[in-house]
């Protein structure tokens, strides 16, 4: 008899099955259920239309305004409005009003609201990034959404499964955004498409939570269902006085069975950057230095987290931002906000020139705190570079990982971090 | 079964294409139809027709699981898209919201801005009348049939969720 998979054995488990082939349509039990200020307002609406009186489980909900918030305008304080009432009205558990507000994929695990084994869906695409700490975890739509609040149920497709199996030590300042740029640049944008990405290997292990949260976060943008890891003494340290619930650790057999393994040596792997306007047309970073920027943003739920945050202050300490160039950071959450005035990480990138800003999706999508005017350049630590992303559809948008994108804010163009801190 | 006009387009059409993310500040359908495709055919919302009918190429859809995306093409007037495939995401929203879609790479390779198509959601069929091509595809599966033919997720659950499950 074949093996399953993690990912297979998690979704069994749920829709009440001893075992679950790709391809089989499930209806699954859900632990958890996300939404932020952009799509839960169509769900908040086509909830009250299922005519139900309660939602399944107030505790099973986490409603996270991160997107437009603080409010950016008229238009976006009645929406944040609309969950504020609907939290209220309904006595949501995990409501997270400005102030306790986070980014929702540093917020949710950092809470301890996630855990192996768990089955989350969120109505935001990067809600497979909880895959890190060996949950099944995916986007859904705004219906979607709805429906499992009165349900506690999703229709799921079981994705198959490809192997990343990933070897080698990492050079100094490759991490977990360059492995992951790295792979989509391999595979493209549709090359996981419907499917599970499973990270594996020694270089996987050796990696932080933080890492593994960025890698497991960029899995849609290469197509995937969901991005997954196995758990190991890491995820438990992690999960340590965060995650209260019991749990139950899966990991894939053996033998089980998966549509492709992609097997890599990193060892001499560069930072890489994805170039305009997919997150596939990824380079090393040596290979765009001569292209000049006009803003940086260090954040986001792909790379707001504190080692992030640690990364770009170690780089920025003692230098200033170039004249031309506009630094944002964003912290990912006010815990993490804390922590890096702690450790004086504030204080460096003032020092360095930088704005630092609350907690918000904000300039990712071009929403607010950093919209690109027509024919500007922007390196930002974010996930996606589509046309128009972080403003106007003349602007560009290149991704990489905090360390190339302090360096550069230092530069004025995009360079290795190793040019900056040999002239200091 | 309907029949309309082609709007033809590349590979990879994100959501952010679809709707930029400056207006997701609401969830207005007919707002969002105003701005609908403007960054990749600018004038779309004035330009397309009631019926019209889109086709692409690969993953339609990708990026963000806003399903502003489907509610926009659905509201401007858009009534099916073909495309070789699409993100997942998207998929499950347009069926969810019961914007109709097919997946068909023959007719994403043959079909040309302006053709008119005639689409059987039945049988799958796609005839292209401009082209005189018949192109099959694989109608969907029987559970989201039955999704479909209730009109989307919402009455389907209104159908099926028991009365204790409602709390009603």
């Amino acid at each position: 008899m074949m093996g399953m998979t993690i990912t297979e054995k998690i979704l069994a488990a749920h829709a009440g099955k001893e075992r679950v082939r790709p391809g089989d349509l499930i209806q699954a039990q859900v632990d958890l259920i996300l939404g932020n200020d952009i799509t839960s307002p169509v769900a908040i609406k086509e909830f009250e239309k299922i005519g139900v009186k309660k939602v399944f489980n107030s505790e099973a909900i986490a409603l996270v305004p991160d997107h437009f918030t603080p409010n950016k305008d008229l238009k976006s304080a009645e929406q944040a409005m609309m969950l504020r009432e609907f939290a209220r009205k309904y006595e949501i558990a995990h409501y997270f009003e400005v102030g306790k507000m986070g980014i929702e994929h540093c917020l949710l695990p950092e809470q301890g609201l996630v855990g192996p084994g768990d089955l989350v869906i969120g109505a935001d695409s990067h809600t497979c990034t909880y895959g890190a700490v060996g949950a099944f975890s995916t986007g859904v739509g705004s219906t979607d959404m709805a429906a499992a609040m009165a349900s506690g149920e999703v229709w799921l497709k079981v994705p198959p499964s490809i192997k990343f199996h990933f070897s080698g030590s990492l050079q100094t300042w490759v991490g977990g955004k360059d492995l992951i740029l790295y792979t989509i640049g391999q595979i493209g944008v549709d090359g996981a498409l419907y499917a599970a990405m499973e990270f594996t290997g020694e270089t996987i292990s050796s990696l932080t939570m933080d890492d593994r949260f960025t890698m497991a976060n960029m899995a849609i943008e290469a197509g995937a269902k969901n991005g997954i890891f196995a758990v190991d003494d890491k995820t438990l340290e992690y999960l340590r006085g965060r995650y209260k619930k019991s749990y139950k650790i899966f990991a894939s057999d053996p033998e089980a069975d998966y549509i492709q393994t992609y097997d890599w040596d990193l060892s001499t792997l560069e930072p890489q950057v994805a170039c305009p306007h997919l997150p596939e047309n990824v380079k090393s970073v040596r290979e765009v230095s001569d292209l000049y920027i006009q803003q940086v943003v260090i954040g986001s739920c792909t790379n707001g987290r504190i080692k992030d945050l640690r990364e770009a202050a170690q780089i920025l300490k003692g230098n200033k931002v170039h004249r031309d160039v506009r630094l944002i950071v964003i912290p990912g959450t006010q815990d993490i906000y804390r922590q890096a005035i702690r450790e004086g990480l504030i204080e460096i990138f003032i020092d360095a020139g930088g704005v630092v800003s609350t907690p918000t999706c904000g300039p990712c999508l071009g929403g607010h705190m950093g919209v690109l005017a027509r024919g500007e350049r922007a390196l930002a630590t974010t996930n996606r570079n589509f046309v128009g992303r972080m403003g106007h559809p003349k602007s560009e948008v290149y991704l990489s990982g905090p360390p190339v994108a302090a360096a550069s804010a230092v530069k004025g163009r995009i360079i290795h971090p190793e040019e900056v801190l040999k002239d200091a | 079964m309907l029949e309309g006009k082609v709007w033809r387009f590349g590979n990879d059409v994100d959501t952010d294409l679809i709707i930029p993310a400056r207006y997701l500040n609401t969830s207005d359908p007919q707002v969002l139809a105003e701005h609908c495709l403007e960054d990749l055919e600018p004038g779309f919302a004035r330009k397309v027709i009631s019926g019209d009918i889109i086709v692409a190429g690969t993953n339609f859809g990708c990026g963000s699981s806003r399903e502003h995306a489907p509610i926009a093409l659905k509201a401007s007037g858009v009534s099916c898209v073909i495309a070789a495939s699409f993100a997942r995401i998207f998929y499950r929203n347009a069926i969810n919201i019961g914007l109709p879609i097919l997946e068909s790479v023959a007719a994403s390779k043959e079909v040309k801005q302006g053709d008119i198509l005639r689409v059987n959601f039945e049988t799958g069929l796609i005839t292209n009348l401009t082209r005189n091509q018949v192109y099959q595809t694989n109608p969907f599966p029987g559970f989201m049939r039955e999704l479909i033919a209730s009109g989307g997720l919402i009455p389907y659950l209104r159908k099926n969720l028991s009365g204790e499950k409602l709390g009603v």
